[in-house]
């Protein structure tokens, strides 16, 4: 437990849960997220998403391969992972949360993603492709409480996608 | 043999804030088990109670995961760096 954004989470908590998080992400990361996940239909699609973990601005999006390969289930490829998290540490950046899809349901964490995020302080990313258009929310998942934040798409009029 | 750790940052408040510590060990379990004596706290998060790797946390010789080598067998050589990272996975 450390970091900033778990003290974000702790201030949440202390507050009642009025203080809110986002996150912030540029258009063209959006896109490469959303791409990634549209791509890799009919499985789920997943990847990490590195940055500014004070403000919560996504400044590279790594898709991954899903080594689960499954339309329910996701499992960040091990080696993708290594990869992702050297390059951010050498571009001074952090991993700050994790995106995946889920084919054919609500953009919300299913009990598996609560009972097996990682991480308190980073952000946890569902793009839903169950509709025509994708949907895209985000959360923080803390000792199995999920807190919905905003998700903020940068690069264009400030167009908030979710809440 | 020493060895450098690469810590996640979920770990390393457990190591002072440090974002990678070295430890002594000829094999990864040595390594784990020398990193759990130093810093307690981590021992839920790497070990199982049976002393086998736990399934959410990756743990990497150089590039390579130790699940597709000997797991905690998995012999380490001096100034190898070990990376700990949490398994991400989901529904």
């Amino acid at each position: 437990m450390c970091g900033l954004g778990t003290s974000a989470s702790a201030l949440a908590q202390r507050a009642g849960g009025t203080i809110r998080t986002m996150l912030r992400l540029p258009r063209d990361l959006y896109l490469q997220m959303v791409g990634h996940c549209i791509t890799g239909l009919p499985d789920e699609a997943c990847g990490v998403l590195a940055g500014d973990a004070q403000s919560g601005t996504v400044e590279r999006c790594y898709p991954t391969r899903n080594s689960a390969a499954s339309a329910r289930v996701y499992t960040v490829d091990s080696a993708d992972l290594l990869r992702a998290d050297r390059d951010a540490e050498r571009a001074g950046i952090q991993l700050i949360g994790v995106f995946h899809s889920h084919t054919h349901t609500d953009a919300y964490p299913s009990p598996t993603d609560i009972d097996q995020a990682p991480d308190p302080a980073w952000h946890y990313v569902v793009v839903s492709l169950r509709d025509t258009s994708p949907m895209v929310r985000s959360y923080r998942i803390a000792a199995g409480r999920v807190d919905e934040e905003s998700v903020i798409v940068l690069g264009q009029s400030a167009v908030a996608v979710a809440v | 043999m020493a060895v450098d750790v690469r810590l996640p940052t979920v770990l390393r408040s457990q190591a002072g804030g440090r974002s990678s510590v070295t430890v002594e060990g000829s094999t990864i379990k040595d390594v784990l088990d020398r990193l759990v004596h130093e810093f307690p706290g981590m021992s839920g998060q790497l070990l199982n109670g049976d002393g086998t790797l736990h399934r959410f946390v990756n743990v990497y010789v150089i590039d390579d995961d130790v699940r597709y080598l000997s797991d905690l067998d998995t012999p380490v050589k001096d100034g190898d760096e070990i990376s700990l990272l949490p398994a991400v996975a989901g529904g």
